[in-house]
């Protein structure tokens, strides 16, 4: 089986490439990336006018699988993630039961392999069912292909527990990734602390929980030398302490959700609880920061914490609600309208920190077109002008604050593995 | 005086942020009018004959329940109250749930008091009939605002220019972000102070002065609103000791002095005396503590009135 990409503008990060060329795939790998291939292909498809970009990588999603399937689960999540342009999503182990065994890893990859649309890498937990309190089998799980660690979720309380898995997981070559919210600011909170939490009531989060909690994970990877990946980082004062420590040379990254760049917490003013999420959303001066951080490369990758809930956990008072929301099918529309059209970044930099970026901090074999390497590929029609309608959705936790935002920019085809999952927002059959 | 030019015919009261002034000019207006009624010999009219209100609670409440139930009565409604000791969560049902029932018995105004931010606005965006917030958590209590308002204006306050302090628990108080809101649209010049732990963070946006001292918060204010402290607060660590609330925040004869001569003294209750306000002070001159109650009934009849009657006359009240 050939297919034929042609014609397209392809901008791959990993080979500093920005230029119409033409991709060709055999077998599921790229074969050829040149200005003009003539060869014949069973499928051509004409990518004039559009972006072909290796395929998007999300490090942070929650498909929910197994135990929470009327949240979501592997075959809508990730139905919703190649509807989305993502050709790759890391799974957090905040399942039931939470993913803290070997076993459990293969159970995710074979149920992924089965009904999967795209490649799902495992995050198994740090903690034994992430209670914070005994290493899980990190060894095992890494030598069975986990991806990572994390007790995403949960903050590891226990600062002797964090040094322990940092130390522990160093031998394995693996990441942390840390959920950092001092635990005991998130019980009392339920958004961020600020002029609108004062207004509207909310009992606040203040945003140094975050601060906090991050300052002693960089202190933990300074002295183990551990990779310590930060998720979700929303607020200014973490982020600069991240900056710091990389500057200092510590092995640190982090991420950035797309709310995280684009919404503050006048959106919660409604109490809606498509708003609530953890980490809260936060000020303009902390959006700003973000966008700062990912610009200057403090932020190495963009995600969407897809945390879908089912509709009766959601439609409850603000403060019942469960944090976060669905982003799988937002989040190329929302960073290209919002990002990219504002003419903040430029579309390699986006790219980069979508795909190339996020396969880099993992080593992840992805995130390139480079020939010889696997066809994940996201293809972009950056001025395709649409309206977010959550009711379309393929995820089942439709609840999404993006719902009714007119987008300008959307990915019109995913490919994984040589074969198209997606085509014109159309699912190809599995 | 003129009728205000404002109609709150079939619109539910969440908060007092989005009333506009002439809205609350009328509600003043017909609060007036029904504190004569009030007065009466034979209380009833029979002005909402036929109206059905449900008090639904999700919180404790005998002064705010009972004020809204005597309103609806006096006024010749049939009233009913729902306690729920619980939350919705806990009971089982959904609120959403909870609210459709009461919505299918063909209700025509829900008053709810409820222990969370946004709930009111939340049974709003379901139910047809009218709500009326009685509280949601520490957003608002238009009510309470409203019945301070009117109890200002009878001492012939009208707010502008004027210093109005809050004293106490801010951070919690859905009293104070009703009174903050109304006060500031109406011109006045707000002050709070309290324990700094019970301050929320960034209050400033709202338009008041914060004051480290009560003292600054308190001198030459021609109204001082004495806030409930929640004796839990103390229980969760919030301030050191109530001996120490009580000698620092607490409103004693000494700091009476610092006030305007005519300084309204207010108090939302139920009172502790000896933390937040002393006995004396309680039951000085310038305390207007049992009129905000008699105001609480008046503003609610109003209230019902307006929004389930409309433009509609009083049945010729006088």
């Amino acid at each position: 089986m050939k297919t034929l990409i042609k014609n397209g503008r392809v901008v791959d990060p990993s080979q500093n490439l920005d230029a119409v060329m033409d991709l060709l795939i055999e077998d599921g790998k790229i074969t050829a990336l040149e200005k003009k291939i003539t060869a014949k292909a069973d499928d051509v498809f004409d990518a004039t006018g559009l972006v072909v970009a290796p395929g998007f990588i999300d490090l942070h999603t929650h498909l929910r699988d197994p135990g929470l399937e009327a949240k979501e689960d592997m075959r809508t999540g990730t139905m919703a993630a190649a509807a989305g342009g993502i050709t790759r999503v890391a799974c957090m182990p905040n399942t039931k039961p939470v993913i803290d065994s070997a076993v459990l890893v293969d159970g995710v990859k074979e149920r992924a392999a089965d009904v999967g649309y795209v490649h799902v890498e495992v995050i198994g937990a740090i903690t034994k069912g992430e209670q914070g309190k005994e290493l899980s089998e990190m060894g095992d799980m890494a030598l069975h292909g986990a991806m990572a660690f994390s007790d995403d979720g949960h903050y590891v309380d226990s600062a002797s527990t964090m040094l322990l898995a940092a130390r522990y997981v160093g031998a394995f070559n693996k990441a942390l990734i840390c959920h950092d919210i001092v635990t005991e600011f998130n019980k009392e909170g339920f958004m961020h602390e600020g002029a609108v939490s004062a207004l509207i009531g909310v009992p606040g989060i203040p945003s140094i929980a975050e601060d906090i909690a991050v300052a002693r994970d960089a202190i933990i990877a300074k002295y183990t030398g551990t990779h310590i990946h930060i998720a979700h980082v929303a607020s200014k004062g973490a982020l600069d302490i991240i900056r710091k420590a990389k500057k200092d040379g510590i092995n640190i990254t982090c991420e950035v959700t797309v709310h995280h760049l684009t919404l503050t917490d006048e959106a919660c003013r409604t109490y809606s609880t498509a708003t609530k999420v953890s980490p809260p959303l936060r000020s303009w001066e902390h959006v700003e920061a973000m966008r700062e951080g990912l610009k200057d490369g403090t932020i190495d990758a963009i995600v969407t914490d897809h945390a879908p809930h089912a509709p009766e956990e959601k439609d409850v008072e603000f403060r019942y609600a469960p944090n976060g929301f669905c982003g799988l099918e937002t989040s190329v529309g929302v960073i290209l309208t919002e990002l990219y059209h504002s003419k903040l970044f430029t579309i390699n930099e986006l790219v980069n920190k979508m795909s190339t970026a996020p396969a880099k901090l993992f080593d992840l074999d992805a995130g390139t077109l480079k020939v010889g390497k696997n066809a994940d590929v996201t293809v972009l029609d950056l001025d395709k002008e649409w309206v977010v309608d959550s009711s379309k959705f393929y995820t089942k936790g439709k609840l999404s604050p993006f719902n009714g935002k007119a987008c300008k920019g959307k990915a019109v085809a995913t490919m994984v593995d040589g074969k198209f999952v997606m085509k014109d927002g159309v699912l190809c059959k599995k | 005086m003129a009728k205000a030019a404002a109609n709150l015919s079939g619109k539910d009261i969440l908060d007092l942020a989005s009333l506009s002034v002439d809205e609350y000019e009328l509600i003043m207006q017909t609060a007036a009018e029904m504190k004569k009624i009030m007065k009466r010999d034979i209380k009833k009219v029979p002005s909402l004959r036929g109206k059905a209100i449900i008090n639904m609670f999700y919180e404790n409440s005998t002064r705010t329940r009972t004020s809204f139930e005597l309103a609806g009565k006096y006024l010749g409604a049939d009233v009913i109250n729902i306690s729920v000791a619980s939350s919705s969560v806990a009971k089982g049902e959904c609120l959403r749930d909870t609210l459709m029932t009461v919505e299918a018995m063909h209700c025509d105004a829900v008053v709810m008091r409820h222990p969370v931010e946004g709930a009111a606005r939340y049974a709003a965006d379901i139910l047809k009939p009218v709500v009326l917030n009685a509280g949601d958590g520490a957003h608002a209590h238009p009510t309470q605002g409203l019945l301070d308002m009117f109890t200002i204006r009878e001492h012939g306050k009208n707010f502008k220019g004027l210093k109005m302090a809050i004293i106490g628990d801010i951070l919690f108080s859905r009293v104070a972000r009703s009174n903050i809101a109304a006060w500031t649209k109406l011109g006045a010049d707000v002050h709070v102070a309290g324990p700094m732990t019970l301050m929320p963070q960034d209050i400033e946006a709202l338009g008041v002065t914060v004051h480290k001292r009560v003292e600054d918060a308190i001198e030459g204010a021609d109204v001082v609103d004495i806030l409930r402290i929640q004796l839990e607060r103390q229980k969760k660590g919030m301030f050191p000791t109530t001996r120490e609330y009580a000698r620092i925040y607490g409103i004693g004869e000494d700091k009476l002095k610092l006030m305007k001569p005519d300084a309204l003294i207010m108090h939302p209750g139920p009172m502790n005396r000896g933390l937040e306000i002393s006995w004396d002070v309680g039951y000085c001159d310038q305390a207007v503590i049992r009129e905000q109650v008699e105001s609480g009934v008046a503003v609610r009849m109003a209230l019902l009135f307006l929004t389930l009657m409309g433009g509609k006359q009083i049945e010729n009240a006088n």
